[in-house]
């Protein structure tokens, strides 16, 4: 062993400090994450039962439940993805399978990442203009298709993304093999990359949802509702086309903001379940991805 | 396929059709996010034309009155906004950039394996909060924490705003600014290694430079999530019309005022003209920011 000379113990000590540092930052970042989520989550818990999930709002968010909510939510988020998981996964299929090195392929990537830039309250606006005006579902009002058409194209570049990673892990001489016996290309697709990245397709549609299901500033001005007294609690609550509906993120700006005499435990309980569906299909999909990895044959 | 091997030169016209029909689907898919990106632009911009012809530029980015629904003088000056936006998102970022470059260089470097991974999936689960929750965080937690710390009268303020904004945008810059470490060759640390550095000296003295452009990219798309975020902003600024004096002021940004005016408006009204063409201003300079940061990374893959 050599000696420490004082050069090497002030070297030592400048990396010990930099670690130090380091794992500071990280953990500064992670550690109020906890706290607040588990603050949201003790002060809302008491608040949840089963008639808070199951009943209809009443007396303008007040009193009863928020089924109404969960409800909106899963129509935006079913009809949203409806329209834009194929549209994003054929997407991801022309840029990783058919697309050559040019402008034009490059002009493509340019626009999947401005369109995941641009603003969600732009995206908002676009959906006003393009959906619930010149497209006129419902005779220029709000409408969920409108509100799930905007989001479909707002969390298109989501899934674009993903799934061009996905297809991207099928090893090239998959596809040579597959040529090599005569198929056409889209042949191969079908019947060997489709087939071998469909999990990593899923993953990424799975975390669209987690997407979808939380955006608020866009689905707001096209399609929901901040309060709608509905007589029944069934699944069908809402026509797609002839109505606005209430969604859990509404939801809970409108209580946190807007409505009076509200108990105060009861939007700490929406933000609960709202994180709590976001987080959990989050964790699925990571789950997922880890299964996966772990049993990749290549 | 088709198994009798006379047959084998012409597959059935049905199949080449369909593979024809599919293909073309195909190519109208991968061609949509440019019409989306156009579609956006044209209709925000459609909704707000009207009002281009009455508009005074000079008065509607630098006037800070923004008086929308007065009856007599409605006065759209949006310099307050822009004022603003400006202010939460350089505040944010102040806080945001040392976080997030520091955490993504610790994720990168500093750890390894089980935490590693760890790390990765709670950066990850930090930006699956719906933005609605972390308005709702500034607004019911974060307001009486800077009340009784900072001894100000009101907690949604600028810095309330930009503490949210700087947790929200910190978990893109983590995994960009991390793909950007990931990207430096591992023998520029082996060079430095075999140097004698320590793992501080190899991070700032080698991968820090290397992947200067990946993480200024990072930073740029972190002030474009910034910028654009809305409901946040919405809950947490105060949403005053105002010039901030101080970090404890309230603000207001041009995203929360299209989302809190825009349903009190009617279709073709001036002040529905005039929130659409905020709409375009935003969406200039967010495309701005974004094709920045991709002329950044495009510049790294070159080098």
């Amino acid at each position: 062993m050599f000696t420490e000379t004082p050069f090497i113990r002030r070297k030592r000590r400048a990396e010990r400090i930099a670690q130090c540092f380091f794992a500071g930052m990280a953990a500064a970042m992670v550690i109020p994450l906890f706290l607040i989520i588990g603050y949201i989550v003790i002060k809302g818990a008491p608040a949840i039962s089963w008639e808070f999930l199951t009943e209809n709002p009443r007396s303008g968010g007040a009193k009863g439940g928020i089924w109404a909510a969960i409800v909106g939510t899963f129509y935006i988020v079913f009809f949203s993805l409806a329209v834009s998981a194929p549209i994003g996964v054929l997407a991801a299929v022309y840029l990783s399978e058919y697309a050559r090195e040019n402008w034009f392929t490059r002009m493509v990537h340019l626009a999947v990442v401005n369109l995941a830039g641009v603003p969600s309250i732009v995206h908002g606006l676009f959906g006003v203009g393009a959906f619930v005006y010149f497209a006129n579902f419902n005779d220029g009002k709000k409408s969920i298709i409108a509100a799930a058409l905007t989001l479909a194209v707002m969390t298109l570049p989501v899934i674009i993304t993903s799934t061009k990673e996905a297809l991207a892990a099928v090893p090239r001489q998959f596809r040579e093999a597959c040529w090599n016996v005569g198929a056409t290309r889209w042949q191969t697709i079908w019947r060997i990359v489709l087939p071998n990245s469909i999990s990593g397709i899923l993953t990424g549609v799975i975390l669209q949802v987690s997407r979808t299901a939380g955006e608020t500033a866009p689905v707001m001005l096209t399609g929901v509702a901040t309060y709608k007294l509905l007589e029944s609690t069934g699944l069908f609550l809402y026509h797609p086309i002839r109505d606005q509906c209430m969604a859990l993120s509404m939801h809970l700006y409108y209580i946190a903001t807007q409505a009076n005499n509200v108990p105060a435990a009861t939007p700490y309980a929406i933000a609960t379940v709202l994180v709590g569906v976001v987080l959990v299909v989050n964790a699925a999909a990571i789950v997922f991805r880890i299964y996966l990895r772990s049993r990749k044959k290549w | 396929m088709a198994n009798s091997s006379e047959k084998r030169p012409s597959r059935g016209a049905l199949a080449l059709l369909s593979e024809r029909t599919i293909e073309s689907l195909i190519y109208v898919c991968g061609f949509s996010a440019i019409i989306f990106v156009f579609g956006i632009f044209f209709f925000v911009f459609k909704e707000g034309a009207p009002f281009l012809t009455k508009l005074n530029f000079t008065e509607f980015f630098f006037s800070k009155e923004w008086i929308p629904t007065s009856t007599v003088q409605p006065k759209y000056g949006i310099g307050a906004l822009i004022v603003g936006t400006v202010s939460v998102t350089v505040v944010a970022m102040a806080i945001a950039v040392p976080f997030g470059l520091g955490a993504a260089v610790f994720v990168s470097e500093f750890c390894t394996g089980k935490v590693k991974e760890s790390l990765k999936i709670i950066i990850e689960l930090l930006a699956a909060v719906p933005s609605v929750v972390w308005g709702f965080i500034g607004l019911s937690v974060m307001s009486p924490v800077i009340i009784a710390v900072f001894h100000v009268p009101v907690g949604v303020n600028l810095f309330n705003a930009a503490l949210l904004l700087a947790l929200m945008s910190v978990p893109i810059m983590v995994s960009i600014g991390e793909d950007a470490l990931k990207a430096v060759p591992d023998s520029y640390r082996e060079a430095a290694v075999a140097l004698g550095a320590t793992r501080w000296q190899m991070v700032y003295r080698v991968l820090i430079p290397a992947a200067r452009n990946g993480l200024l990219a990072a930073v740029l798309l972190g002030v474009g999530r910034a910028i654009g975020e809305t409901m946040a902003v919405l809950m947490a600024t105060g949403h005053a019309v105002n010039i901030p004096d101080s970090l404890f002021d309230p603000v207001r940004t041009l995203t929360a005022t299209i989302a809190a005016e825009l349903g009190e408006t009617s279709h073709g009204s001036d002040h529905y003209q005039v929130l659409f063409l905020i709409g375009v201003v935003l969406f200039s300079i967010t495309f701005v920011v974004n094709l920045t940061a991709d002329l950044v990374v495009k510049g790294i893959r070159k080098g």
